[in-house]
């Protein structure tokens, strides 16, 4: 079992009415890993991070999570596998009526039966790992942006998860603050040997944290390979996206035309 | 013509869509109330407690108000229009069968319709558009379980509760101007209410109350969970809600009491 890796995706196919939105989607994460999903807005890259966190039905194909397909779990099998899953959302998404440190317990809570003091400590001791110890009693609209953050990594860490996934981690945060939480990512990792999913655009927090880079362009999987291995692709698509080069779009003249007079035909 | 009769189409599937997603999340509320704690997922009873207060016990002033002021103008109406027959002392009757068949249910429902299903829409419909449900969904905190089985719980205990008091308040009001009006005692007032009130009147009130604490539950939760398009959606869903359960309550009111009356 434990020589399974982390996550398997193989002929991953999503859609939404009549659009295909992820097709032929195949991945593999080995345990321990950081594997950082990167694309353009509108790649499919949070599609594809909602079907990895079971939020959406799939169209076709597989997701294995730990040697275990995800679509085929039963509610009470898929409630214990989240129990192995930790979710930092791009928001924080931290429950607004509940104090950082409450915010930080309710999976313990929920799903471990311990006495007030110790789930208390719990939570102490992950808010030291991302820095924010001595907040627990603040509400999460008296933090900042990147404080949010890392408390909502302290909830999704709070019951040692094997998988962990970040949506966008950087987003909003300043250069400064958005290192710390590449490096918060980093410490996890060797610290606590999670496999890591991130799905992000940021070029430079990518190349520092990722052990293997995937990259999704319009629904299809381009490559996924390691820093290096992306660096030096000669895949014209994701070079402009590494080199920040805009797409240049191929005008056709009697399209251009039909667009502007608003007919179909 | 076509148009119209495609849009009156297009709109009954919606509403019946609607009403089946209402009927699902009424089964997994009663699901998880029932055999959440088998399967180690209970409905935790601080969060029960904690909606009974917001639903029943913040509102107890306002609705004394309301239902102390709604006896006072049966009483009112009832007598200056009694009295044109000469009957004015069968106010007593008039009074003790409105109260308690029609306005006690009907006022309490629209208040928390008003006051806790609005709440509630927002509510819920924000934690969608900041991520929080999926939030819960991923920490395996089933949102049903979490959020509409409690209110449901504390509606369906609160709503008649209140309904109840809402029926002694309304009596109240309208026995002191009564009483003053007619000459009576109170005491004399009160034995007669007791005397022409049948306890199917009052079980009539309440039987409609827990209908309609469950219809504000589902509407207002459906509202919430349906919201997209950021705080604006919340707005809508919020309004939508409120309008739903009280144009759900009137007309469950009137099929209920017709057919209790045939």
């Amino acid at each position: 079992m434990a020589t399974d890796p982390a996550i398997e995706i193989s002929n991953l196919h999503v859609r939404y009415g009549d659009v295909d939105i992820l097709q032929d989607v195949n991945l593999t994460v080995e345990r321990g890993e950081v594997m950082v999903i990167m694309g353009g807005s509108g790649s499919g890259k949070s599609t594809f991070l909602r079907q990895l966190l079971g939020l959406e039905k799939l169209y076709g194909g597989s997701i294995k999570l730990l040697g275990k397909d995800i679509t085929t779990l039963t509610g009470q099998e898929m409630y214990q596998m989240r129990k192995e899953m930790g979710v930092a959302f791009q928001g924080g998404a931290l429950f607004n009526s509940m104090t950082v440190g409450e915010n930080v317990m309710l999976p313990l809570r929920e799903h471990v039966d311990l006495n007030e003091q110790t789930m208390q400590i719990m939570a102490r001791m992950k808010l030291e790992v991302v820095n924010l110890a001595g907040f627990e009693n603040l509400m999460p609209a008296q933090l900042s942006g990147g404080m949010i953050k890392r408390a909502a990594v302290a909830r999704a860490i709070i019951m040692d998860p094997k998988l962990l996934f970040f949506d966008e981690p950087s987003a909003g945060l300043d250069p400064v603050v958005s290192a710390e939480l590449d490096d918060l990512i980093l410490k996890l990792k060797t610290a606590m040997g999670m496999t890591i999913v991130v799905v992000t655009h940021e070029l430079e927090s990518a190349f520092k944290i990722a052990d293997r880079i995937t990259f999704l362009d319009r629904g299809k999987l381009l490559m996924s390979g390691t820093v290096d291995e992306v660096r030096n692709s000669d895949n014209k698509r994701i070079q402009n996206l590494l080199n920040r080069v805009p797409e240049e779009e191929q005008l056709d003249a009697d399209e251009y035309i039909r667009r502007l007079v608003g007919r179909e035909e | 013509m076509l148009t119209f009769l495609e849009g009156l189409g297009r709109r009954t599937v919606r509403g019946i869509e609607e009403l089946g997603y209402h009927a699902a999340l009424f089964a997994e509320s009663i699901y998880w109330l029932v055999w959440g704690k088998r399967i180690g997922q209970p409905v935790r009873n601080n969060h029960v407690v904690k909606e009974m207060v917001s639903v029943g016990i913040n509102a107890l002033p306002i609705i004394t108000v309301l239902s102390f002021s709604i006896g006072i103008m049966l009483a009112i109406q009832g007598i200056h229009t009694l009295k044109t027959f000469g009957a004015q002392n069968q106010v007593v009757l008039g009074i003790a069968l409105s109260v308690t068949r029609e306005f006690a249910p009907l006022i309490v429902a629209i208040l928390v319709a008003g006051r806790s299903g609005s709440a509630f829409a927002a509510r819920i419909g924000t934690m969608k558009i900041s991520q929080e449900l999926d939030a819960l969904k991923v920490m395996g905190i089933n949102p049903v379980r979490y959020l509409l089985a409690p209110a449901l719980l504390a509606m369906l205990v609160m709503v008649p509760t209140v309904t109840f008091f809402a029926d002694l308040v309304g009596l109240l009001g309208g026995g002191l101007y009564s009483a003053a009006e007619l000459g009576i005692g109170l005491d004399v007032y009160w034995e007669r209410t007791l005397d022409v009130l049948d306890p199917e009147d009052l079980m009539q009130g309440l039987v409609k109350s827990v209908l309609f604490a469950v219809m504000i539950s589902l509407i207002s939760a459906a509202n919430g969970f349906s919201v997209s398009g950021g705080a604006e959606g919340v707005g809508r869903a919020t309004t939508r809600a409120v309008v739903m359960s009280i144009a759900a309550i009137l007309v469950t009111d009137m099929l209920f009491t017709y057919f209790m009356n045939q």
